[in-house]
């Protein structure tokens, strides 16, 4: 049994290899791009529009209200990182239906390549919206003690992102494993269910969570308000 | 160890690339198609809302020209109505006048055509009673008509009172010309002689008679002289008979009535027959 699909490797070179994680995270890319590109090459602007069209007009634009709910004023802007997250943690979750397929956001090296990406889309976003100096003073703010105590924030919420992504989706994985070798029937439908759900959930409260972290680095200008509580 | 460096590496620049190819195939498409359906939604309300308020307009210049319309046809039926109303009074005073002087003139005809028809049954009647009388002397009495009204007229000499003799005698002698008596036929030579000698007697020997004939008698005789007359004639029974059936015909008919058409017509149609 692998705790990670990092573990299984088709192809090597040298350093350069090509584990289960890259493999299925390609899979994943190529139905996301080659599905939108299936559906969006001949979108009507009508009133008249086909099913899948419909059901990415219903997508996209939950992401973008979601989005607007956490508070960000321009949900459009954000969009492409933040829709991005959730559809790719989402579909890997969904994916674990497939029998044979290993989640890629069961590997901590994805969600550590996800957080980081929140690690580094975070301050972007905020100095691209406030400028660099408004972006840095909410590092003291209330006063210069707390800067240690933000910069340690900041640290630990990406490697909490990084751990409670990588534990949901890991854990679902193992239970199921585990469970096939007790008992293979039955069982296993009930905890793969769950497993779809706690995905689903783990989707929302990844990409929810990096939309309130981007709220809070860009709001130094406007009257702050109370971040949602983490999961 | 569970981060494997590499795959951390390569997993960022996966994602990397699929939120380029994300944001190439699906957001902005997606959102463009959203963005111009909406644009098409919010041209169109507005069309419609332009629209509406040209309705609205063209309904208010509709509804003013329908109440204009509406008061010019009021008006235009009032003065309509006036004028037929006069018209048909001027025509109702013009038939009202052309029935009475149609009224007048049927009563005036009705008049004339009852005196045409009155005159005729007098006449014909007369004829009817003399022939009838006639019939029954012969039948009943064996004599003829003039030897009773001969008898009659000298039965009506005789009873001449002394006052009316007397006016008679002086009436003849002033003036100087026969006595002519008048009779419907030409009388017998035996009933001429009879009256001659009955006039004598009653007013001297000298008194010359001369005798006439005269059908608007009817049928009678009569004796004049200047200013005097003694006569027997069946007119008097006549007069008498046109006044009983005169009463029966015309019960009491109130002056200006204007008779039924319907007796007219069988007044017309009894004369016709008679």
């Amino acid at each position: 049994m692998h705790l990670s699909p990092d573990d299984i490797i088709f192809w090597q070179l040298g350093g350069f290899k090509v584990n289960a994680t890259i493999a299925y995270t390609w899979g994943l890319m190529l139905v996301l791009a080659l599905g939108s590109h299936l559906v969006t090459r001949r979108l009507s602007k009508g009133l008249e529009r086909s099913r899948w069209q419909n059901l990415l007009e219903i997508v996209v634009t939950g992401i973008v209200s979601q989005i607007g709910e956490v508070g960000l004023a321009k949900p459009r802007q954000y969009l492409g990182f933040l829709g991005t997250l959730f559809l790719f943690v989402g579909t890997a979750s969904l994916f674990t239906i497939v029998p044979g397929y290993e989640p890629p956001t069961g590997s901590l090296s994805t969600t550590t390549a996800l957080a980081i990406c929140v690690f580094i889309a975070v301050p972007m976003f905020g100095i691209g919206e406030c400028g660099l100096g408004e972006y840095l003073k909410e590092y003291v703010k209330p006063t210069a003690i707390m800067l240690p105590f933000n910069i340690v924030s900041e640290l630990s919420r990406t490697l909490a992102l990084a751990a409670r992504l990588f534990g949901n989706m890991m854990s679902g994985t193992m239970i199921l494993a585990i469970l096939l070798t007790i008992t293979p029937f039955i069982f296993p439908i009930a905890l793969s269910a769950l497993g779809l759900l706690t995905g689903m959930v783990q989707a929302y409260i990844f990409s929810i969570l990096a939309a309130v972290y981007i709220a809070a680095a860009t709001r130094s200008r406007k009257p702050p308000r109370e971040p949602q509580a983490e999961t | 160890m569970l981060i494997d460096w590499f795959t951390v590496g390569a997993q960022v620049l996966n994602f990397l690339i699929l939120a380029w190819l994300l944001k190439r195939f699906l957001y902005h498409p997606i959102l463009d198609a959203i963005d111009a359906r909406e644009q098409r939604i919010a041209q169109e309300l507005a069309d419609a809302d332009r629209k509406k308020s040209e309705a609205d307009l063209a309904r208010e210049a509709f509804q003013r020209k329908s109440a204009a319309f509406d008061q010019e046809r009021a008006a235009l039926l009032n003065t309509a109505t006036a004028a037929a109303n006069a018209e048909r009074q001027r025509l109702l005073d013009v038939a009202r006048e052309e029935a009475l002087s149609l009224s007048a003139k049927r009563q005036e005809s009705l008049q004339s055509e009852a005196q045409a028809l009155h005159l005729e049954i007098s006449r014909r009647t007369r004829r009817e009673v003399f022939a009838i009388a006639r019939k029954a002397l012969a039948d009943l009495a064996g004599a003829t008509l003039e030897e009773r009204m001969v008898v009659a007229f000298l039965g009506r000499l005789q009873a001449l009172s002394a006052d009316d003799k007397e006016k008679l005698t002086s009436a003849l002698q002033t003036a100087g010309k026969p006595i002519v008596v008048r009779s419907t036929v030409d009388l017998p030579t035996a009933q001429q002689a009879a009256i001659e000698g009955q006039v004598r007697d009653l007013l001297g020997a000298t008194t010359t008679l001369s005798f006439e004939t005269a059908p608007e008698l009817v049928s009678g005789i009569e004796l004049t002289t200047d200013g005097h007359k003694v006569a027997w004639s069946i007119e008097e029974y006549l007069v008498e008979l046109e006044s009983t059936v005169g009463d029966l015909l015309n019960p009491k008919l109130p002056p200006n009535a204007v008779p039924e058409k319907g007796k007219a017509d069988v007044d017309r149609t009894a004369a016709r027959d008679s």
